[in-house]
């Protein structure tokens, strides 16, 4: 196999790492809120309920996680709804993988949501009270507030943490191959087996950084823009 | 009448009694100073009046108008206390203002979002303010550029910017230098000058003695003594706030 065929079949391996880190972040970061707003209630239960989730989400390795979520629904139904999830998304682009992609999306999505939760949390938290009186004294709702005077300032302050995470993620995404999707890893392990070619593995790295540098760029403009106040 | 009457307010921290009976009133343009040492309840005082603290007993009467009872059996709604809270301005001791928004958007923030106005004269007014505390040429900078001074000063504007009746101060120059006190001191005692009803919670007692209409000393949640500032800064009658004034002149 050829240089260039190599790395194209690689390429088709990091689209799938590329999915699910894509759709990690767009479902995980917006669910993080939520669990963020339930960790901070003000309801005894809503709180412990939501610091159980976050502590089991976080307490349990990711491999594990993914193993569950792909094995337990079939166990305990005997329904393919994954499967069946994934003809109708992803058949027509040839990953179809009896359910394989969608429940490490829904595994990756709910770890990474627990993870930025905390995030969230912590940055709401970090922000004085002076902020929000100085809000109501100015007879400001607290919607208000949130949305205009405390938003801006948990962005900034989340914006690190959340680099790293991001940066985490496109790496752990590699874990798929744990059950068997096929991501990056997974094809240049396909290689070693079938074409007894052991190079294409290290070659994956080159991908990861790649890609991670680029992230860094992206991220540290970012941090940039919003470095115009000091809170 | 006066514009304000406080009322048998007392407020407690589960079962320490902060406020014990506190009652007096200003009336309009006057300027009253509330002195006494640290765990005396004047800061709990300020906060209570304007809503940051639920008071436990007690009245408050804004220009007749009674805003608060604790006689009364409902609850306060969130949009009660908001209306309430807009008779009154709050200075803080640290500033508070918003980091991410330039000076001028400090003062227009509120106006625009409780629709005060257009955004031409909401703009114009702020602006005006700016000049009254001598920091129009700051008006696109942000906080963190400012001195602590300025920040304050920027403060002062902004909670003028909703045309309270009364303007509060908590300890407004004890997070400055003594250098940018004087600037502070003197934007309020312009502000006295202009016939602003305030009440400013200060250790500054050379403050308290020239700008003040009035003094309230306040020792362990009570007000020990009040009077004009010759009464209660010269000639105190209180052994308490002999002892006060003994101690920190």
């Amino acid at each position: 196999m050829s240089f260039l065929e190599v790395t194209a079949f690689l390429f088709d391996g990091f689209k799938i790492s590329l999915l699910i880190f894509a759709v990690t972040l767009l479902c995980g970061a917006p669910l993080g809120l939520p669990i963020a707003f339930c960790s901070m209630s003000r309801f005894k239960i809503v709180k412990t309920i939501s610091k159980v989730i976050v502590w089991i989400v976080r307490g349990i390795p990711l491999m594990l996680q993914i193993f569950i979520i792909y094995y337990v629904p079939g166990l305990l139904f005997d329904y393919q709804l994954f499967g069946k999830i994934d003809r109708f998304m992803f058949l027509e682009y040839g990953i179809s993988d009896a359910g394989r992609i969608t429940a490490v999306l829904i595994a990756f999505a709910i770890n990474y949501a627990c993870y930025f939760s905390e995030i969230y949390r912590g940055g709401i938290e970090s922000i004085s009270k002076g902020q929000y009186e100085a809000g109501y004294v100015l007879g400001l709702t607290k919607s208000q507030i949130f949305r205009k005077i405390i938003l801006k300032q948990v962005i900034q302050r989340i914006v690190p943490p959340m680099s790293n995470e991001i940066i985490t993620l496109i790496k752990d995404t590699a874990l798929a191959n744990c059950i068997m999707v096929c991501e990056i890893i997974k094809n240049a392990k396909e290689l070693a087996a079938t074409k007894a070619l052991i190079w294409p593995l290290f070659f994956t790295g080159v991908f990861y950084l790649v890609f991670v540098g680029i992230l860094t760029v992206v991220l540290n403009r970012v941090e940039k823009k919003l470095s115009y106040f000091r809170s | 009448m006066s514009i304000l009457e406080v009322n048998n307010i007392r407020k407690s921290f589960g079962k320490t009694e902060v406020l014990k009976d506190i009652s007096f009133t200003l009336e309009k343009g006057e300027v009253l100073s509330i002195i006494g040492s640290s765990g005396s309840g004047k800061t709990t005082l300020l906060r209570c009046l304007n809503f940051l603290e639920t008071i436990d007993n007690g009245s408050i009467i804004v220009d007749g108008q009674v805003l608060f009872d604790s006689a009364d059996t409902v609850k306060m709604t969130d949009e009660k206390i908001r209306e309430n809270r807009l008779n009154f301005g709050l200075v803080f001791q640290n500033f508070n203002l918003f980091p991410q928004y330039t000076v001028l958007q400090n003062l227009t923030l509120a106006p625009t979002l409780l629709k005060k106005g257009t955004e031409a004269e909401i703009k114009q007014q702020a602006l005006e303010l700016l000049k009254k505390v001598g920091l129009e040429e700051k008006v696109d900078f942000y906080p963190c550029q400012l001195s602590g001074g300025q920040q304050q000063r920027v403060a002062i504007a902004r909670a003028l910017a909703l045309n309270q009746k009364i303007l509060f101060f908590d300890e407004p120059t004890s997070a400055l230098d003594p250098e940018l006190t004087v600037e502070v001191l003197n934007v309020i005692k312009g502000l006295r000058d202009s016939g602003c009803t305030m009440v400013v919670v200060t250790h500054e007692m050379d403050f308290a003695r020239n700008v003040s209409d009035k003094v309230i000393f306040m020792a362990d949640g009570v007000i020990e003594e009040e009077g004009t500032p010759e009464e209660v800064l010269v000639n105190p009658k209180s052994e308490r706030t002999k002892a006060f004034l003994n101690h920190i002149g």
